[in-house]
């Protein structure tokens, strides 16, 4: 099997493949490391084609020596060519949705908690955990319920309704923090130290983290096995936008596809903006920011994988850019306008920053761009509201006919 | 100005298995310098060229010091200094 060990992204140290997340000598993030070496591609992609429809097709490349068990299966979400909303932008690039809403608690969130809470068990946990800006929560919450596990899911106290009340309704320990998230999560790195908790993003990150490559393989797989020229990807902790990297180069390294790396466009929330800040600012680490965003799911002021977001931003001729509120507002509605894909405040700011890109130009014809919606619309109600008038009327033809004189009937 | 500094787990092989220290110091660099003078492997670990590596968190009473001063950050009677990692979230 091809999972090896933990190693250290800073300093390279190899660790055991148990819960801990932090290189003892330099403090760096510890990642998965693998042996690819003695994969043949072809023997792969058939395996690939004959799994599962969702995320465990890809085992091979996810950190598991035998089977990983799962019983609320994520991924295969739907691949949308948006024809219309690349002819609202003016652009001649072929513009993808990436609907990643289409999950069990309907957001990316779901592949790594699925990841996350199979590695718990496997590890002999029973109780996880995390500190989460509300997607998360909904994840690990109904993840946990389905897998038979306790769990604590951590968030900010002041979060939207719809997020708690879709995380409480699983039957977990919902606990709303007064302070920011990365109050929240400063407490849950002090709790996994005290607590035999799988934390699935303190603790059992390294792990976690696995989970956002298979987006990028899915891509591929639903491209033709053909990578994108560009992907425009939200940034939060920074640790999906590196994933995509990830997952992209592991299959250029062994051979399932050809080309090179897309170019990598972060967007962030002007109000919570500290990698897009770093990456103006020609900066390799990110200042925190306290976040004042309607975008509270990419509300984290001090992203953990910041540095490496800035880095991959750069090294594949890509940026980050932010929006602000009432661009976020307009990016919710132009995607749900032109492709039927509601979506939360994060897509809104996806697509905010596409928008920013086709205006200045940068999107070339024929490119070929995928941009990823990581979050549902019914999830963040209040950015919609007050967007439309609905026509209320009496339940009689003369009635709607003064309400629309311009449809009477002749 | 006394203090109580956590040392997180990652870090106690170098404090003897130590989850806490009492030092001195009026500034979080003071503070840091006696934790490192009583215990001299934590040094390297997370500091490097005279500033604090990037993965690494320091708070005054729950406050990031980057919102303050930084390593100047004053210290007051009855402060607790944390040392966390700052890979943890997202």
């Amino acid at each position: 099997m091809s999972v090896e060990s933990l190693k250290c992204k800073e300093c390279g140290t190899s660790y055991e493949l148990d819960a801990s997340y932090v290189c003892e000598n330099c403090f760096g993030p510890l990642e998965v490391a693998y042996d690819f070496s003695g994969l043949d591609a072809a023997e792969v992609k058939r395996r690939i084609q004959a799994g599962s429809q969702g995320i465990w097709r890809y085992r091979d490349f996810l950190p598991f020596e035998g089977r990983a068990s799962d019983p609320l299966e994520p991924g295969f979400t739907p691949l949308l060519k948006a024809d219309r909303l690349a002819e609202r932008l003016g652009v001649g690039a072929e513009i993808w949705i990436k609907n990643d809403a289409a999950n069990p608690t309907h957001s990316f969130k779901d592949r790594v908690v699925a990841v996350a809470v199979a590695k718990a068990k496997e590890l002999g946990f029973e109780t996880v955990a995390c500190a989460s800006t509300g997607n998360l929560a909904n994840a690990v919450a109904a993840h946990a319920a389905a897998a038979g596990l306790d769990s604590y899911v951590f968030v900010p106290a002041n979060l939207e309704e719809q997020k708690l009340l879709a995380t409480g309704v699983y039957g977990t320990n919902l606990v709303g923090v007064r302070g920011n998230y990365d109050d929240v999560n400063r407490l849950c790195t002090q709790l996994a130290e005290t607590h035999p908790w799988a934390f699935v993003n303190v603790n059992l990150r390294p792990y976690y983290a696995e989970g956002s490559k298979t987006l990028a393989y899915e891509t591929v797989e639903q491209l033709g096995w053909k990578l994108p020229d560009r992907v425009v990807s939200p940034i939060a902790s920074g640790s999906l936008f590196t994933k995509l990297g990830r997952g992209f180069q592991e299959w250029l390294d062994i051979g399932l596809v050809e080309g090179v790396q897309p170019v990598f466009n972060g967007a962030q929330a002007e109000g919570c903006s500290p990698v897009a800040t770093a990456f103006a600012e020609g900066w390799e680490v990110c200042k925190p920011q306290r976040p004042e965003t309607i975008a509270k799911s990419l509300a984290i002021g001090d992203p953990a994988d910041g540095p490496y977001a800035v880095e991959q931003a750069r090294r594949t001729g890509g940026g980050v850019d932010s929006v602000t509120d009432q661009e976020i507002r307009e990016g919710i509605k132009l995607l749900a306008e032109t492709t039927g894909i509601f979506t939360e405040t994060a897509g809104g700011v996806t697509v905010g920053v596409l928008r920013k890109l086709a205006e200045r130009g940068e999107l070339a014809d024929g490119e070929r761009v995928v941009v990823y919606i990581t979050g549902e619309g019914l999830k963040t109600l209040d950015a919609t509201r007050d967007t439309f008038q609905m026509h209320e009327i009496d339940p009689a033809l003369e009635s709607f006919e003064a309400e629309f004189p311009q449809e009477v009937a002749v | 100005m006394s203090v109580t500094v956590k040392i997180p787990t990652q870090l106690r092989a170098a404090t003897g298995g130590e989850a806490a220290l009492e030092v001195e110091g009026n500034t979080v660099g003071e503070v840091l310098d006696a934790v490192f003078d009583a215990h001299n492997g934590l040094k390297d670990r997370i500091t490097q060229d005279g500033d604090l590596r990037r993965f690494v968190n320091v708070y005054v009473s729950g406050e990031d010091i980057r919102f303050q001063q930084g390593l100047e950050t004053s210290i007051n009677d009855g402060d607790e200094v944390t040392i966390l990692p700052a890979v943890a979230g997202g």
